[in-house]
């Protein structure tokens, strides 16, 4: 639901369908991942159909903070991302890559031969979409992509929803990512409470998604009921204060390699990496290899890792960055610089997982803004960083 | 991501440290390569390192890797026989511009194992002599034991007119060559700046010295060539261990024009 999209085919949902809606998704073979709550916050877990889905749950989220609070209201997605996205399923924290078997002095490798997972996806946001579109330059725009990848994604369905309730952490409306979707979902939900009852408007960008929802036989949506979704999306836009020049950040961040105001993280920065995890589109992997106890057979595993750890960058005589403001620096101007360099887009979608999760409440947006308008200050050395906008 | 297995076909021992290894594929013919290309070695249970191709393009019944003892995995490379097996996969990477360097001058400059990607080089450029103008080898090693492929290095200076200038940190009694470091030997390095194209490899600091005495002699930045090194885990651009500013050294190196890394290497920690 776009506030243009006004003359598309728009479906009504009432939630008591919900249900119907993803045992239909489920009898096509897939599993269903879905925000729900686990360790105090949304993550996206398996469910086994729409009754685990929480209802009432709000959260509040700021630089270094996340809470959850239970309300009396039905809604199922008026909450922001959670601290886990879509990352964690289409591209694993750990990834048996192949096996080797010694044989007569000869060596054997074999990669794993697991069908792929089947997933459906729901309740992502459009900025978990359009980190998924991301990830797929990164993997698959390549001269040698990522097969396991390839896989999951080929196979992955997406229902999104929508997102009236962004957090203080958010900024996809800089990053061109939301809170409506433009593209990559096969079902996209806007949810809606009106006089206490509880329904989705429902429209399809794929083949796929419009069989599913044919099966549902729904009625498509009244225009007054448009035209409150797509002014409560408009409404949801102008909430969001956090603000990124995402065309002049990454020229400003190349001309201050060398700015002062990087110094100040080293001592803020915890280095923990929290950030990198937590960041849908982030995709630094190292490798780890293992033998059984027999020496006979070795595996190698491939593993999240992050551009904060020391060894990251270690080479003969040591790290290239053994400086935590080199980290910092490396990966901020990876994310919002250089990331369009190398795959023709940020490396961003304003999700604002990392500032909420980062444990000292180090604000990228704030960060950013801080050292380029310090590129126009005249004098530089004067300038404070670290204020939120 | 997934190794191809090969077998050693001989060891042959360079130095104290370093060692060569002609590898031979367990299935089918080797693979042609284009100098200055790597494959990521990988060493049953102990891990995978990236390691140039050192070998003679023009050769294709082995592939040469000369590894210099460093770590957990080259120690254990090093312990390699005649008909073991590893895993390999490649070649990766950007190769040396030679064919931007036909019809002149090539000065070649090298420090330590940094030589041992650029032999392919040297090994194509005599296969092709008369393709080239002047070719001068600038060489630095610790010792007089410590230098690479000395057999070579003679027959090269001897008989295929190419200038080979060696220099070592520490002399030994008998060593009569020069001592120092090797971006001093640019400024008498007979090239014409006016049309030669130079070739680095080595640790960073002598590109860094390198690079100022070849500017000093004229040689504008589009015609100086450096290889850099980064941590590799995948060699294709994957896992990010190699970013160096916008490039990855992987895919986009490890053979750079100067001029499109320049301004990095002047950032410390870049
Ligand atoms: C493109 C390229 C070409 C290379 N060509 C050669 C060559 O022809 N001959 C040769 O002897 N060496 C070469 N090296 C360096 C070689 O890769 C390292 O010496 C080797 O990775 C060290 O591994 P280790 O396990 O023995 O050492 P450790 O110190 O035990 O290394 C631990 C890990 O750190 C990383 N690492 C350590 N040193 C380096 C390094 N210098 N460069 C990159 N990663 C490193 C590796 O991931 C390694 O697995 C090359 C490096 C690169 C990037
Ligand atoms: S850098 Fe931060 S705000 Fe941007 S996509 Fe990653 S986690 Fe989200
Ligand atoms: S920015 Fe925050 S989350 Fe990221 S490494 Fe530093 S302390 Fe950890
Ligand atoms: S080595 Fe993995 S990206 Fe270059």
């Amino acid at each position: 639901m776009r506030p243009d999209q006004q003359g598309e085919a728009i479906f009504l949902l009432p939630d008591e369908k919900l249900a119907e809606l993803l045992s239909a998704i489920k009898e096509r073979g897939y599993q269903l991942i879905a925000p729900i709550l686990r360790d105090a916050a949304l993550c996206f877990s398996e469910i086994d159909g729409a009754s685990e889905l929480p209802q009432g749950l709000r959260d509040a989220q700021s630089p270094g903070s996340y809470r959850i609070k239970q309300t009396a209201s039905p809604e199922r997605f008026a909450h922001a991302s959670g601290p886990t996205s879509l990352k964690r399923f289409l591209y694993p924290p750990r990834l048996k890559l192949w096996q080797t078997q010694r044989k007569a002095n000869a060596m054997v490798f074999e990669e794993p031969a697991d069908p792929p997972p089947r997933y459906a996806f729901i309740g992502p946001r459009p900025c978990d979409l359009q980190a998924v579109a991301i990830q797929d330059r990164v993997f698959l725009r390549s001269a040698h992509p990522d097969n396991d990848y390839r896989r999951r994604r080929e196979n992955a369905l997406f229902v999104a929803v929508n997102c009236l309730h962004p957090s203080e952490s958010c900024f996809c409306s800089s990053m061109n990512s939301g809170p409506s979707a433009k593209s990559g979902f096969d079902i996209l939900l806007t949810e809606q409470i009106e006089s206490e009852e509880l329904y989705y408007l429902v429209q399809t960008g794929t083949d796929e998604g419009l069989e599913i929802l044919n099966t549902l036989k729904l009625k498509p949506a009244a225009d007054s009921k448009k035209r409150k979704a797509a002014t409560e999306l408009k409404q949801a836009t102008k909430k969001i204060e956090r603000k990124l020049d995402p065309t002049g950040i990454g020229p400003a961040l190349k001309e201050r390699l060398d700015s002062p105001a990087w110094d100040e993280l080293e001592n803020r920065c915890l280095a923990c990496g929290n950030c990198t995890l937590a960041c849908p589109t982030c995709f630094c992997s190292t490798v780890e290899d293992h033998t059984d106890l027999a020496g006979e057979i070795a595996t190698r595993d491939r593993v999240w890792d992050s551009c904060f750890q020391q060894s990251f960058s270690y080479v003969a005589g040591g790290p290239v960055r053994s400086t935590i403001k080199g980290r910092y620096r490396q990966w901020l101007t990876h994310k919002l610089s250089s990331w369009s360099d190398q795959f023709g887009t940020l490396g961003c979608v304003g999700c604002g997982r990392c500032i909420t999760w980062c444990p000292v409440g180090i604000d990228l947006v704030a960060e950013a803004n801080a050292i380029c308008t310090e590129r126009q200050s005249q004098n530089p050395t004067k300038t404070t960083i670290g204020v939120s906008p | 991501m997934r190794p191809e297995p090969w077998r050693v076909k001989r060891v042959h021992k360079d130095t104290r440290d370093t060692f060569s290894l002609e590898l031979e594929p367990e299935n089918g013919d080797p693979f042609s390569f284009l100098p200055g290309q790597f494959n990521m070695l990988y060493l049953f249970g102990t891990g995978e390192v990236p390691i140039s191709i050192s070998g003679d393009p023009g050769q294709t019944d082995a592939i040469l890797h000369t590894v210099r003892r460093v770590g957990v995995v080259t120690d254990a490379m090093g312990q390699l026989r005649k008909g073991h097996s590893l895993g390999l996969r490649g070649p990766y990477g950007e190769p040396w511009p030679l064919d931007q360097a036909e019809n002149k001058d090539i000065v070649i400059v090298a420090g330590g194992i940094g030589l041992a990607p650029l032999r392919p080089a040297l090994l194509s450029i005599v296969a092709n002599r008369d393709k080239y103008q002047n070719i001068v080898l600038l060489y630095g090693a610790r010792t007089p034991d410590d230098i690479l492929y000395r057999k070579d290095l003679e027959k090269l200076s001897a008989q295929l007119d190419i200038q080979v200038f060696v220099t070592v940190d520490r002399g030994t009694a008998n060593w009569r060559g020069s001592i120092g470091v090797v971006p001093n030997m640019i400024r008498r390095a007979p090239f014409d700046a006016q049309n030669a194209v130079a070739m680095i490899c080595g640790p960073e600091i002598m590109i860094h010295y390198a690079t100022k005495e070849l500017h000093r002699r004229g040689l504008p930045d589009e015609k100086i060539f450096v290889s850099m090194e980064r941590n590799m885990k995948c060699g294709i651009g994957l896992c990010g261990h190699c970013q160096f500013g916008p490039y990855f050294v992987c895919r986009d190196g490890p053979v750079f024009p100067y001029s499109r890394v320049e301004k990095l290497l002047q950032v410390r920690e870049a």
